[in-house]
């Protein structure tokens, strides 16, 4: 009894998708929910899941093919599928890296992830082929455990197998192009990013054309820059207070709202907060116009292990911390299983973004065009303080406001900056909304 | 009358001719194979001083005299009665030894035979247009070849203070040889022959002093496993004195009156034989016609890149008498590799991967980079270690020393050495040399089933140790 497989129900704004690339040949098995082909369109990459154990029978849509909602793209025989590697053979095209199942919607210049680079078949065969099949074991569990496609990883070992160490450098590679929305990411969001390591000493040159993906997140972040007269003004908030409320309520914070406490639900509030005070820094510009938006819709970038994805909190000004955290981790959850919607990647007035959790100390963020502003968390980190004429180490965090200054002051964006920094340092500023 | 013509011809039959030989052969090239070995009985034999005067021979004695040692050391713990009475023939252990080398030896001629390579018993010579001239106990005639693989191997070296008589200042052929078990031993010596030919005659009796004119003991090895051969090495009463340095050695009456200098004095020695076990050389004497031009490099080795390509075209050199470890295995990867080459295959030798084996006992065996080596990179590394004491397959075979070193790269992961001094190290190291060559991580070893109880648990167990996983033993 034949599945058919069917290109998923696309955004209203949406009229077709390209289709990229089958991970998958006729007669391969898959099991269900492995991916099977790249759908691209002007926003997204959609991945198009199995939605059963079995063999793929007949590819009906060819790379390349334009194709519309409902479409069907294969036909599959479902059947019991012998637990085999979950990686399994060769595909027949080009290889695509792992790209977040929805990888960044149009506003966000983020999804510095590896996007499908699409290097010639030979190339392709040369470096990744072999390998595919033959992984020792802690390359199988490090597969396995990351989602990486062992494709998208050049081995270095003997004819071309992956080793351990080949997987750790893929890892560290794609860590470091996922660190918030940074000034940063056009370099790593190149060509050089996304290409397949090399094995031994080559001073061959591989020359990949950009998806189209890739081309517009790179046009647009470089729009962002050319457009919006972007500055970047700094500041450091001491983490004392949020952390000790942080320890004295996490048990019965945990227990009661099912969530952990983290940072986000105060920065998130705070911002609110900053932003009511400060409207410019949620408004737009429209052409001649500036628009105000008497809401607040936060966009928190959330990292996964397949790239920055940017879910908004809408109307974030009426959520309380718990519902913020959860949402945060709800996003986070569903977008390493690519199941955000594309509606809840769009819109925004104002963004957060955390490169802390990586390590960043300081950084300066790229606006997500058409927001007026985007603040920067980092690591926190304990530092010597003055503190009553004494030195004391605290628990310190640099924060970074990326505004356009074409509506938004100097002095309105420090003054921002500053009253995030006021409501962060004592937390009780927030209840009492001063 | 033409010359016979082959597509490959190798000088030397030893562990890097005669696999050159058959391999070409095998690739469907018409090969010859020429060898001038005679034995002590004078007759001759393919096989070279690997199966002749080397590597066979030696295990053999190094077998038999262990399991005399085992009869009178441990048989008792064992609940086996009479292992102190136990006598040894040295006759009959000779005789042994001579029927197994026969037994290989003969063998090459009946794997000539069902690969098709024409063996030639006699001395080669190259003349220029690579032909080949051999002189065989029927006369002499010359062979035309369109490739000659030299594998001429190596020979010990003499010491001019202390020049080989043939009775009692020997080399290691002589060693191997000893009719009755001498009284006293000297070595001069610490290095892998040496350490084997001193531990055969001191297990059946001897008093054994081996003489080190490096303060170093084993430098090419891991310093650890070095200092625990030492040790135990001593316990089996194996004087080895390093940094001492023979000035002299003379036979009178009977005795071998050894001078060397040791800690700023001059000392002496007096012996029953004396084995000069220092090292060997390339042997290429005689095998150039003089309008050859086969370039040499300044310690007399044959000169070749990493393909074994001399400066000569079509003239490749293989094993003992080209750089590189003087290992029968390292000449036996080399003469296969010439031979693809020579077929038009890709081929080529991994440096990297050769393991060292030393046959004392307990055995010591490695592959890769010391612990010294790692270090001198700069690269950040981690050790794991694993005694056999804790091992249950050592201890029932009552003998449980030793350990399995295994080094990694810090971030990484990948097994960049692995060190063995225990029971059978010489064949654990098989599973460290291919794991090396899959470029394996340690955790690729941590998750690879070891069968129980093995000694090669405690290859797993070290691997563990390393990320401080061990089960079986304490991590720090």
């Amino acid at each position: 009894m034949s599945i058919e497989v069917k290109v998923p129900q696309l955004p209203e704004s949406v009229a077709d998708a390209t289709l990229v690339t089958w991970h998958k040949k006729p007669g391969d098995t898959v099991r269900r929910e492995e991916n099977l082909v790249d759908l691209e369109t002007d926003k997204v990459v959609l991945e198009v899941p199995a939605p059963a154990d079995g063999v793929l029978k007949q590819i009906v849509a060819a790379d390349g093919a334009v194709v519309t909602s409902g479409q069907v793209l294969a036909v599959l025989e479902p059947g019991a599928v012998a637990a085999a590697a979950p990686i399994a053979a060769k595909p027949a095209a080009a290889a695509a890296a792992p790209a977040a199942k929805i990888v960044a919607a149009p506003p966000k210049p983020a999804a510095p992830a590896p996007v499908a680079a699409r290097p010639d078949a030979e190339a392709e065969e040369r470096v990744a082929g072999a390998s595919a099949n033959r992984m020792g074991p802690a390359v199988r569990k490090l597969v396995e455990e990351h989602d990486i496609d062992p494709k998208s990883i050049a081995g270095s070992g003997r004819e071309g197998r992956i080793t351990k160490g080949d997987v750790l450098e893929y890892l560290a590679d794609h860590q470091a192009t996922t660190v918030g929305i940074e000034h940063d990411v056009l370099a790593q969001a190149g060509v050089a990013g996304q290409e397949p390591r090399a094995s031994g000493p080559s001073r061959a040159e591989q020359r990949v054309p950009m998806t189209r993906l890739r081309a517009r997140i790179a046009e647009r972040l470089l729009q962002a820059q050319q457009q919006a007269a972007m500055l970047t003004t700094f500041n450091e908030v001491d983490m004392t207070a949020v952390m000790a409320l942080r320890q004295r309520y996490q048990e019965p914070f945990t227990a009661k709202h099912g969530v952990k406490l983290g940072f986000m639900g105060f920065f998130v509030k705070a911002s609110v907060e900053a932003l009511r005070q400060f409207p410019l820094v949620n408004a737009s510009i429209d052409g001649s116009d500036i628009v105000y938006h008497e809401f607040f819709d936060v966009g928190v970038a959330v990292s996964t292990d397949r790239g920055l994805v940017v879910p908004v909190l809408r109307n974030a000004e009426f959520a309380g911390v718990a519902e913020i955290e959860r949402s945060i981790r709800d996003f986070g959850e569903r977008a390493r299983k690519g199941g955000l919607q594309m509606e809840e990647l769009t819109g925004g007035t104002f963004t957060i973004t955390n490169g802390g959790i990586f390590g960043s100390l300081m950084s300066t963020p790229i606006l997500n065009p058409p927001q007026s502003g985007i603040l920067g968390m980092h690591k926190i980190q304990q530092r010597p303080m003055v503190v009553d004429g004494k030195i004391e180490a605290r628990p310190m965090m640099y924060l970074a406001l990326t505004y356009d200054h074409r509506i938004v002051d100097g002095r309105e964006a420090v003054q921002f900056l500053v009253h995030i920094k006021d409501l962060i340092e004592d937390p009780s500023r927030l209840l009492l909304e001063v | 009358m033409s010359d016979k013509k082959f597509d490959v011809v190798v000088i030397g039959g030893g562990p890097a001719g005669y696999p050159a030989a058959i391999r070409a052969a095998q690739l469907g090239l018409t090969a010859a194979c020429i060898d001038d070995y005679k034995n002590e009985e004078g007759v001759r034999a393919f096989g070279g001083t690997c199966l002749n005067i080397g590597c066979i021979p030696s295990k053999a004695l190094l077998e038999s005299s262990e399991l005399y040692h085992r009869a009178h050391t441990e048989f008792e713990a064992h609940g086996i009665r009479g292992g102190a009475g136990v006598g040894i023939d040295v006759a009959a252990m000779q005789t042994r030894k001579r029927g197994i080398v026969k037994q290989l030896t003969s063998g090459v001629d009946v794997m000539f035979k069902a690969a098709g390579v024409t063996g030639f018993k006699g001395r080669g010579k190259l003349l220029a247009g690579n032909r080949v001239e051999v002189t065989t106990d029927a006369g002499v005639e010359t062979l035309a070849a369109n490739h000659v693989v030299l594998a001429t191997g190596s020979t010990p070296i003499e010491l001019p203070i202390a020049k080989f008589d043939g009775k009692r200042i020997v080399d290691s052929t002589g060693a191997l040889a000893f009719t009755s078990v001498p009284k006293r031993l000297g070595v001069i010596g610490a290095g892998v022959i040496g350490l084997e030919l001193g531990s055969v005659w001191r297990r059946l009796g001897s008093e054994v002093v081996v003489l080190e004119a490096l303060e170093t003991f084993l430098p090419a090895a891991d310093q650890q496993v070095a200092k625990e051969a030492m040790r135990q090495f001593k316990r089996q009463g194996l004087d080895i004195r390093m940094g001492a340095k023979v000035t002299g050695a003379s036979v009178q009456s009977d005795v071998v009156k050894v001078r060397f200098e040791s800690g700023g004095t001059a000392q002496e020695l007096e012996v029953d034989a004396l084995v000069v076990a220092v090292g060997r050389r390339p042997v290429t004497a005689g095998l150039f016609a003089p309008d050859v031009k086969v370039p040499l490099d300044k310690r007399g080795f044959i000169e070749v890149d990493a393909h074994c390509r001399t400066g000569v075209p079509n003239v490749w050199a293989v094993g003992d008498v080209v750089r590189g470890p003087m290992l029968a295995h390292k000449g036996m990867e080399e003469g296969v590799m010439a031979a693809e080459l020579i077929a038009g295959h890709v081929s080529e030798v991994n440096y990297r991967t050769i393991p060292s084996v030393i046959y004392t006992a307990p055995e010591i065996a490695w592959v890769g980079q010391t612990e010294e080596e790692v270090k001198a990179t700069g690269r950040p590394y981690k050790v794991g270690t694993f005694g056999f004491g804790a091992n249950g397959r050592a201890k029932a075979m009552q003998q449980a020393v030793g350990f399995v070193k295994l080094i990694a790269d810090q971030e990484h992961d990948d097994v960049l050495g692995v060190h063995i001094i225990g029971p059978m190290a010489g064949e654990l190291i098989g599973e460290a040399v291919l794991a090396m060559e899959f470029s394996a991580s340690a955790e690729d070893i941590q998750r690879t089933v070891h069968a129980h109880p093995t000694l090669s648990e405690s290859l797993h167990e070290a691997s563990l140790a390393a990320d401080k996983r061990s089960i079986h033993g304490i991590n720090r």
